[in-house]
C-alpha cells in the first residue's frame, strides 16, 4: 500500500485562498483540544490568544513592532526560496547589520551639531553588511559549488559569536562594570516614536514600505520575472539565457539587504544599544513567515502578523490562564505544518494505491 | 433611582468579590530560562511559590519564563500593565528594558536583580554568592587527590570572575600549590555543551568540578565518573547523590517576601541589596559525600564568613600580574568586588577580554 500525490488539472483559486484559512481554523481547533487537556477553558484561552491582544491600542502596536522584522526579513527570504536558493542564515545577516550600524552610532557618539546625517548613515551600514555578509554563501555557491544551506547555517553561529565578543571587550561601556553592552545610543541614532507610549517606531515603516517594494518588483519587473522563472523551471530559464550565478548573487544581496537593514532597524528603534544577543530568533522565525505567506510579500506581511499575534497573545495567556510557552510554540508549528499541508492538498489530490513500495 | 440602581450594583459588584480580589498586590516575575531549569530560575520561581504561600491573602503572584533578553521590553510592560503592582526582572539582561517601562509606569515598583542601575522605583538586588564559592574552593583542595579543580564558567562578568577568584582563594587557604582549570561555554544553561565541559576537564585530571552555569548536567557527568561536584543555584543532590559536597543555593524567598510586605504597607524605598550569608540569600546545601573533618571545616567557615571574622577577599591579595590588590589587614570593598576583571594570582587562565 502507498500513497501517491497526483497533480489536479487546472487551479481552483478559490481553494488556493480558501486553504490557508481553512489550515488556521484546524490549527485552531488542535490548539483547543491541547489548551482543554492542560484543565483550561479553550474560549478562554482563544480570548486570550487572539482577542485580547487585538483589543488595546498598545498590544497593536506592539504586534506591528514584533511584525516588522519577520516581514521584512521573511521579504527578502522570499526571493531566494522563489529561485530554489536556499539561505537559512538570515539570522547571521540581521546580526551583521545590527552590529554595523552600531558601530556607526558608537564611532558618532556625543557628536553636536549637524547629526541628521547619523541615522541613515547606521540604516545603509547595516544594509550593505547585511548584503557583504550574504555573499559569503553565495560566492561560494556560484564559484565553488558548495551548499548554501550549510555555509548560510554555519555563518549565523560566526555572527552571532561576533557580536557577542564585540560587546564583551572593544565596544563595552566602560562605565558599565565590565557588564557586556554598549553604552546606550544618543537620541540621533534612534528611530524615532511614531506615537506616544515610546512602543511603535519608525521601523514598522521601513518594513511596511519594503513589502510594497518587493511586491512590485517581483510582479513587475524583470529580475521578478528572472527569479520566478528560475524556481519554476530552471530548464527554461537557462533557454531563455537567464544567468543562474547572476541571480544567485542578486537574490542572496536582496535577503541579505533586507535581513541587516531589519536588524539595524530593531538595535536603532527597540533596544538602542549593543548587547550580546539582539535578536530572539528573527532570522529563523522569519523562514516559517515566508512559508506561512506562501512567498508572497502581501501574504508574509499576513504572516508575520498572525506570528506576532500569536507570541503576543501567548504571553497573555501566559500571565492570566498560566498556559505554558511551549503551548505557544507548538501551536505555530502546527500552524505551518497544517498551511503547507494544506497547500499540498490544493495542488494534488492523493490517492491509495495498493501493492508494495517501489 | 437610577443612583440608587448604581449603588445596588456596586454593592453587588462588591459582595461578589472581583473588587477584593483587585485589591491584591499583584507581583510578576520575568525569567530568562525555563523554571524548569532546576538552578537560577527555578530558585526564582521557588520565591515566587514561597511568596503566594506566606501571603495568600494580599498577594497574587504571576510570571514569564524564558525571555529573551533582546525581547524583554514588552513582556515587562506587558506585565505592568496587566496590573502587576510588583515585578521582579531577574537577569542581567533585563536592565535598560526594565528601567524604560518603570519610566512609562511611576506607581508599579520594580525589583531588578544583579544590575547596577536604579530609579525612584527600580531596586536592585543580588547576593554575595562569591561567600559560597570560597566555602567550595576550601572543600575542594581538601579533597582533591590530582590537587587540579575543574571550572565550568559562562561569561567573564564580574560575579563570575569574583566567583573564581573567591573559589581560588578559599583553595589556596587549605593548599597553596592547588590548580583551577577553567573552561569559557559561554552560556548560562546548555547540558550538553556544559557536559562537555565537564568531560574535557576530568579528562584533564580533575578530580573535582565546580561550575558557573545552572543545569545539572557536570554534576551528573561527575557521578557517572565516580568524581566529585558542587551544585549550583539549586540543591542539585537528587541528580547526584555520590557525586554532590555541597551546592550554592540562592534562597530569593525572604527577600522577595520582605519587598511584597513593603509595597503592602506603603514603606517600599528604592535600594540596592547585595546580601550573603549573613542575610540568608546564599545558603549551603547540606554537607554531603565527605569525611567528617572536612565537614567541620566548611561549617566553621560558613559560620565565620556570616559573623564577619572571615571576608573571602581578605588581604593580602595578590593579582595574577603580580600587583597588590587588596593590602595585608584590609578587605576588598564592594566597588572592587562588583567589577572585577582580573584574576588572583595562582590561576593559569587568560581572562577573556
Amino acid at each position: 500500500m502507498r500513497l501517491d500525490l497526483v497533480p489536479r488539472p487546472g487551479r481552483a483559486p478559490l481553494a488556493a485562498l480558501l486553504a490557508p484559512a481553512l489550515a488556521f481554523l484546524a490549527s485552531v481547533l488542535l490548539g483547543g483540544v491541547a489548551v482543554a487537556l492542560l484543565g483550561v477553558s479553550p474560549a478562554a484561552a482563544f480570548a486570550a490568544y487572539f482577542i485580547a491582544p487585538l483589543s488595546e491600542l498598545w498590544s497593536l502596536q506592539e504586534i506591528a513592532v514584533k511584525a516588522a522584522p519577520l516581514a521584512l526579513i521573511a521579504t527578502g527570504l522570499a526571493f531566494c526560496y522563489r529561485a530554489n536558493l536556499w539561505n537559512i542564515g538570515a539570522e547571521g545577516q540581521f546580526v551583521v547589520g545590527g552590529l554595523a550600524g552600531g558601530c556607526v552610532a558608537l564611532a558618532t557618539q556625543g557628536s553636536a551639531g549637524f547629526t541628521f546625517w547619523i541615522l541613515p548613515t547606521m540604516l545603509v551600514a547595516g544594509t550593505l553588511a547585511g548584503i557583504a555578509y550574504a555573499m559569503i554563501p553565495a560566492v561560494l555557491k556560484v564559484r565553488l559549488g558548495v551548499s548554501e544551506i550549510l555555509t548560510s547555517l554555519m555563518l549565523v553561529y560566526v555572527a552571532e559569536l561576533l557580536l557577542d565578543y564585540m560587546a564583551r571587550g572593544p565596544l563595552r561601556d566602560p562605565a558599565g562594570y565590565n557588564f557586556p553592552q554598549s553604552v546606550p545610543f544618543d537620541a540621533a541614532a534612534r528611530l524615532p516614536y511614531l506615537m506616544e507610549g515610546e512602543t511603535l517606531h519608525a521601523g514598522v515603516l521601513i518594513a511596511f514600505a519594503s513589502v510594497v517594494l518587493a511586491t512590485i518588483v517581483l510582479g513587475r519587473t524583470l529580475f521578478g520575472f528572472e527569479v520566478r522563472v528560475v524556481g519554476a523551471s530552471p530548464r527554461a530559464a537557462r533557454f531563455a539565457g537567464f544567468s543562474e550565478a547572476r541571480l544567485t548573487l542578486a537574490a542572496f544581496a536582496v535577503s541579505g539587504g533586507a535581513a541587516g537593514l531589519a536588524g539595524i532597524a530593531e538595535v536603532a528603534g527597540q533596544i538602542g544599544q549593543l548587547q550580546p544577543t539582539i535578536s530572539p530568533g528573527y532570522g529563523f522565525t522569519a523562514i516559517i513567515v515566508a512559508f506561512l505567506g506562501r512567498l508572497s510579500p502581501p501574504g508574509i506581511l499576513v504572516a508575520a502578523l498572525v506570528i506576532a499575534l500569536t507570541t503576543i497573545g501567548g504571553e497573555g495567556a501566559q500571565i492570566d490562564l498560566r498556559l505554558p510557552l511551549d503551548l505557544t510554540r507548538a501551536f505555530q508549528g502546527v500552524l505551518l505544518a497544517f498551511v503547507l499541508g494544506a497547500d499540498v492538498l490544493t495542488r494534488f489530490t492523493v490517492r491509495l494505491v495498493p501493492g508494495g513500495a517501489r | 433611582m437610577r443612583h440608587s440602581i448604581c449603588a445596588g450594583l456596586g454593592a453587588f459588584l462588591l459582595l461578589l468579590g472581583p473588587a477584593r480580589a483587585a485589591d491584591k498586590l499583584k507581583v510578576g516575575f520575568v525569567y530568562v530560562g525555563p523554571v524548569a531549569d532546576y538552578g537560577y530560575s527555578f530558585q526564582h520561581d521557588l520565591s515566587r511559590k514561597a511568596l503566594a504561600e506566606a501571603m495568600p491573602d494580599t498577594v497574587e503572584t504571576t510570571y514569564l519564563e524564558n525571555v529573551p533578553e533582546a525581547d524583554s521590553e514588552r513582556a515587562i510592560e506587558k506585565l505592568a500593565r496587566s496590573g502587576v503592582g510588583l515585578i521582579f526582572t531577574t537577569s542581567f539582561g533585563f536592565m535598560e528594558p526594565t528601567l524604560k517601562v518603570a519610566r512609562k509606569f511611576p506607581a508599579v515598583k520594580f525589583e531588578h536583580a544583579t544590575g547596577y542601575k536604579r530609579a525612584a522605583n527600580v531596586s536592585t538586588y543580588s547576593a554575595r554568592f562569591y561567600e559560597g564559592r570560597y566555602v567550595c574552593g576550601k572543600i575542594a583542595a581538601r579533597l582533591s587527590k590530582t590537587g587540579t579543580v575543574g571550572y565550568i564558567a559562562s561569561f567573564p562578568i564580574p560575579e563570575v570572575v569574583s566567583g573564581i577568584n573567591a573559589f581560588m582563594l578559599g583553595a589556596q587557604s587549605v593548599n597553596p600549590n592547588v590548580k583551577v582549570k577553567i573552561v569559557w561555554v559561554n552560556t548560562w544553561f546548555d547540558p550538553g555543551k556544559e557536559a562537555e565541559a565537564a568531560k574535557a576537564l576530568l579528562a584533564q585530571g580533575a578530580d573535582i568540578l565546580t561550575q558557573h552555569t545552572d543545569s545539572a548536567a557536570p554534576l551528573q557527568e561527575a557521578e557517572k565518573q565516580g568524581k566529585l561536584a558542587f551544585g549550583q543555584s539549586s540543591d542539585q543532590y537528587r541528580f547526584a547523590p555520590k557525586a554532590q559536597l555541597t551546592a550554592i543555593v540562592d534562597d530569593w524567598s525572604g527577600y522577595v517576601i520582605g519587598e511584597a510586605k513593603a509595597v503592602r504597607d506603603g514603606s517600599w524605598k528604592s535600594h540596592d541589596t547585595w546580601g550573603g550569608i549573613k542575610d540568608g540569600l546564599v545558603v549551603l546545601a547540606p554537607f554531603t559525600n565527605m569525611p567528617a573533618d572536612v565537614k567541620a571545616m566548611a561549617e566553621d567557615t560558613v559560620k565565620a564568613i556570616a559573623a564577619g571574622t572571615v571576608h573571602p577577599f581578605a588581604g593580602p591579595v595578590t593579582k595574577k600580574d603580580g600587583t597588590v590588590a587588596v593590602k595585608d589587614g584590609e578587605t576588598a570593598p564592594d566597588p572592587i568586588i562588583l567589577g572585577m576583571n582580573w584574576y588572583v594570582k595562582g590561576i593559569d587562565d587568560t581572562l577573556p577580554q
